[in-house]
């Protein structure tokens, strides 16, 4: 496969949201407060670090410079890293981390959907398999949101607090550049901002339901799909995730 | 896991008490199996969250194909103490286990 950056960059995002939501993810793993979520929690973290392994799988094959998909996860630093800010932040508590998974869901599930029909038939069969997937995390994440937003006084106003403070991660989603216009332009991805209505109006009915209230205002964070500038907490996250390469390099089991 | 629990300011509400969310029995038809059977049990507050735990907790090495639940306390259950009554009347008749007449073929599976 001829090396096309463009392409490559976007693969690191699709992977690479996928990785560090993953990674979060797993962070609840023997946490979670009812053993049922621990073990739903990490079937969704096993099923985005699969998700993983055909993106970056599939980017080390357009590079064409030998850094497998491992190679790409686990010796990378911050600024190569090419995933939303939303996924890199804190679990924070139950709830927080579950508002954070819904947005994601949401997005994840209409671009997939979208990447079906990408004129890459390599991209679209890596999200027919992968739609399949993120249709439960959706349906789970939402049950969750309704479940505890129209639950008690306390579990409202965490889930209030949570979107309150993740719902400015979201614009970064339906962000357009450069590479999203290579993308769109050779068929192989949709344009990001076309994916807003549909999320909107599914995100809205949900969080109706549940009684949650979307911020004013349409500030958004921005830097983490460009790598221009990631938040504090992704470092921070890799010295976790990236600990055993990076005290015994080059060490494989 | 540095960063679980740490973002908000403990609540002013007061806690209620802890209760478990109810008892729920899983049953899953596998793959080639005729019916459902008893594969174990796990706490949900409503259906729908239980058929959605069974799926994760019940079906992860691709197990079933369909999945029943019912709520524990719905299934009336014979009483061990009964075990003479019930049950050994039937061990001396072994008359009634079908193995002493062929079965056709085209009957297919019983």
């Amino acid at each position: 496969m001829a090396h096309d950056p463009d392409l490559f960059e976007f693969l690191c995002r699709m992977g690479d949201n996928t990785l560090v939501l993953g990674h979060r993810v797993s962070e609840w793993c023997g946490f979670a407060p009812v053993l049922e979520e621990d073990i739903a929690l990490a079937n969704i973290a096993l099923d985005l670090i699969g998700q993983t392994r055909m993106w970056l799988g599939l980017a080390d094959e357009v590079e064409g410079a030998g850094r497998s998909a491992d190679d790409l996860a686990m010796l990378r630093d911050v600024w190569d890293f090419r995933n939303v800010l939303l996924v890199e932040q804190p679990n924070g508590d139950f709830g927080q981390t579950m508002m954070r998974q819904f947005l994601f869901d949401a997005w994840h599930l209409r671009m997939l959907e979208a990447l079906t029909t990408s004129t890459n038939t390599r991209i679209a069969e890596i999200a027919a398999k992968a739609v399949k997937e993120v249709s439960y995390h959706v349906e789970r994440s939402s049950g969750t949101v309704i479940g505890l937003g129209d639950g008690t006084v306390e579990s409202h106003s965490r889930m209030q607090a949570a979107l309150d403070l993740l719902w400015p991660y979201v614009g970064e989603l339906f962000s357009t550049d450069k590479v999203d216009v290579a993308m769109t332009q050779a068929g192989i991805a949709p344009d990001p901002a076309s994916l807003r209505a549909g999320f909107d109006a599914y995100v809205g009915g949900v969080l109706a339901e549940a009684m949650l209230t979307i911020p004013d205002g349409d500030f958004a964070h921005k830097g983490g799909k460009t790598g221009f500038r990631h938040s504090e907490h992704l470092g921070h996250m890799l010295t976790q995730m990236q600990w055993l390469q990076r005290a015994y390099p080059g060490s494989s089991w | 896991m540095s960063s679980v629990g740490n973002e908000y300011p403990q609540s002013k509400v007061e806690t209620p008490k802890r209760s478990e969310w109810p008892l729920w029995e899983v049953f899953i038809r596998g793959q080639h199996g005729m019916n459902h059977r008893h594969v174990g049990s796990l706490h949900a507050v409503d259906a729908e969250m239980a058929i959605k735990n069974a799926r994760d907790v019940y079906t992860r090495r691709n197990e079933g194909v369909s999945i029943w639940v019912v709520e524990a306390h719905h299934i009336a259950a014979s009483s061990p103490s009964d075990k003479g009554p019930f049950y050994e009347p039937a061990e001396s008749k072994i008359y009634r286990h079908p193995t002493f007449f062929d079965i056709p073929d085209d009957v297919g599976a019983m």
